[in-house]
């Protein structure tokens, strides 16, 4: 990834990053012990396990594997004693396409990663830990099994760990292929054996009734990286880098049609979208104008240049007003993306030129979404095909006038009636191109 | 969701395991504790990374090793993309076709690679068994995306990931796998 082989940009501040991407650095445990490695899970063991959840609460910390639950009330849903095993795993699936930011933290930084997990491990009272990897990412999977060989010979996992009294082991499992297995349920069913359809919520929210059917909390492998840099850095700190309820740092993962596309890792908030774009993207290639973006994962909802969004904003007496956001004046945090009707999400910003078709774009989407649909839930098994076959017509000049209707309304009725949240990241595309571009899509059913 | 291959002559594979191959499986099961079924995707990956696909004897070895019955292994077998019931070419050949690298020319590249391995571009591009050249070596198919879309387009050759291919660039990375 040549971006990253550049010294950081100005609007960067790269804190999970920062051992990944530092000339040198490998992902050997002694490298990372003299980088000041494991200090936090030591500092953690002597904290109070409420202390521990309490600071990642303060720091603002959302999940950053496109959800964006605030990740503090998520542990707090577990009760320590309540004599029940728990499990955490990570989720290291990293398939939401636009989305490349864990497979640098697995293959370049496994300790920070371990690391992490250990410190929700002791404040979550766990024992047992699952590193869910794709398999497609075969060397990460041998590069984080020796780290936690590592891990395990210097006294960092396993029994009594630095002398603590608390045991806790981990080990890596590989996925096999399969998109739908980051949904954390289906997560947990592909750890227990099964064909990964995702469960029913509720009752089966993993907090409550996870892994083995006990309390588990499934986190992002950047989420976890987050848990150990506020520890270091404090929460206060940590939660003032980004805006309020959305703490921190997040990789923004920019693809697609700009001069140096990567993962940037930017405090949440700290930049506008035209900034990205022009400024640490170093723009459009050559000749080119901004035609969309979709701003947080292939799931979420397409942006069109041009676009001005009416944003609640606190004004200068402290009351709520509308304000007038064109497009590349966008903040890039949760609330301000979600005002404009799409989402933060898992942070894969794809950028497309004025020479690209829309129809043709969504049509890749949509054979995504119809190749990974589990085929658990008739709307999404069915539809996903449906759509797909309307768009593939489309492309082929063989759509007919009615499709473009006939295309949101089985996206509308996919969303909202499935097992779970493929259903709405397969329909929101179709949404929101067809709503933001209409116009590319009548010429090509005629 | 994926289609069912129907399962292939030859030798049985429960007949040829290797030691190691042996003490690899009991060393996974060991990392499954609570549940012994937990090591179906594991025991797969080790089969499939030593034999090259999974033969119905396969299945069936698994399944007892695991006490399960048969079909608790064949279903995962045939849902994962990743799993084969038949040979494949020798150098996996994995094609990015997602968004961000097919702005950046993913399709081009699979018709690249096809025509490098001596595989006809028509062939079927997803499936449980891609299309083989005929000398056996290759097998060339698309997958979904492999989280690189900053370096599109890629492509996964056995285990390596090969960033910012060209059309032009596929025939001498084929010639690494010699
Ligand atoms: C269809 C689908 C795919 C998902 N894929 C991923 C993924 O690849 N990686 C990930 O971390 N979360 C993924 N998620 C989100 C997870 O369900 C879950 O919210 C997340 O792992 C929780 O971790 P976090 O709170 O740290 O973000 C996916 C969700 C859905 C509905
Ligand atoms: S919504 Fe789709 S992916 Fe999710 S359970 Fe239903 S069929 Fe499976
Ligand atoms: S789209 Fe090809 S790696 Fe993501």
């Amino acid at each position: 990834m040549k971006s990253l082989l550049l010294p950081p940009h100005p609007k960067e501040r790269r804190i999970v990053f920062k051992n990944a991407w530092t000339q040198g650095y490998t992902p050997d445990i002694d490298c990372y012990v003299k980088n000041g490695g494991y200090e936090q899970l030591k500092k953690a063991l002597k904290m109070k396990p409420e202390e521990i959840i309490e600071e990642i609460k303060k720091a603002n910390l959302r999940g950053r594997g496109g959800a964006g639950f605030p990740c503090g009330v998520k542990w707090g849903f577990i009760r320590r004693d309540d004599g029940k095993p728990h499990y955490i795993t990570c989720n290291g699936d990293e398939s939401e396409p636009g989305t490349f930011k864990d497979r640098y933290i697995l293959h370049n930084d496994p300790h920070q990663l371990i690391e992490g997990m250990l410190i929700a491990a002791y404040a979550l009272n766990v024992n047992l830990a699952y590193i869910y990897i794709r398999c497609e990412f075969p060397k990460a999977a041998g590069i984080v099994t020796q780290a936690l060989k590592e891990a395990r010979e210097k006294g960092f996992l396993g029994k009594n760990i630095c002398g603590s009294g608390f045991d806790v082991d981990m080990h890596v499992h590989q996925g096999a292929g399969a998109y739908i297995c980051g949904e954390e349920t289906s997560l947990i069913e592909s750890l227990e054996g099964k064909r990964p359809y995702p469960r029913i919520k509720p009752p089966y929210f993993p907090a409550v009734l996870g892994l083995y059917m006990s309390p588990t909390i499934v986190n992002n492998v950047e989420t976890f990286c987050h848990v150990k840099q506020i520890l270091a850095i404090g929460s206060d700190e940590y939660a003032k880098m980004g805006t309020p309820g959305d703490g921190g740092t997040r990789v923004m993962c920019v693809s697609g049609d700009v001069v140096r596309p990567g993962p940037y890792e930017i405090p949440a908030g700290g930049v506008t979208l035209g900034e990205l774009i022009n400024d640490v993207c170093g723009g459009m290639k050559p000749g080119r104008k901004l035609k969309a973006v979709i701003p947080g994962g292939s799931s979420s909802k397409i942006l069109r240049a041009g676009e001005v969004f009416k944003i609640k904003v606190k004004g200068d007496d402290g009351q709520m007003i509308d304000k007038e956001v064109p497009l590349l004046d966008l903040v890039m945090d949760a609330s301000s993306l979600a005002a404009a009707g799409t989402m933060v999400g898992s942070g894969g910003v794809i950028v497309m030129d004025d020479s690209r078709d829309m129809l043709w774009a969504l049509n890749n989407l949509n054979e995504f979404y119809a190749h990974e649909s589990c085929g658990q839930c008739t709307p999404c098994r069915e539809g996903v095909l449906w759509i797909d076959k309307m768009t593939t017509r489309m492309v082929n000049g063989e759509g007919l006038v009615e499709d473009p209707v006939t295309l949101k309304s089985v996206a509308d009725n996919i969303a909202g009636r499935t097992v779970c949240a493929f259903g709405e990241a397969a329909s929101w595309p179709v949404q929101s191109f067809l709503q933001k571009f209409p116009e590319e899509f009548e010429v090509a059913a005629k | 969701m994926s289609t069912h291959a129907a399962p292939s002559a030859g030798p049985r594979q429960a007949d040829q395991i290797p030691a190691d191959l042996l003490a690899k499986i009991d060393e996974a099961v060991t990392h499954y504790p609570v549940s012994k079924r937990s090591a179906s995707l594991p025991l797969l990956h080790l089969w499939q990374n030593h034999f090259g696909f999974v033969d119905e004897s396969g299945v069936e070895w698994i399944a007892k090793r695991l006490d399960l019955e048969s079909i608790n292994i064949l279903e995962l077998v045939t849902f994962y993309p990743w799993f084969r019931q038949q040979k494949a070419g020798r150098v996996s050949v994995r094609v990015c076709r997602t968004l961000s690298c097919a702005l950046a020319g993913g399709y081009e590249v699979r018709e690249a690679f096809c025509k490098a391995a001596g595989i006809d571009p028509k062939a079927p591009t997803h499936g449980h068994t891609p299309p083989v050249s005929p000398d056996g070596k290759f097998s060339v198919e698309f997958v979904e995306c492999l989280a690189s879309c900053g370096s599109a387009p890629v492509a996964l050759v056995n285990d390596d990931l090969h960033e910012d291919i060209t059309p032009e660039g596929t025939t001498s990375i084929l010639g690494k796998y010699n």
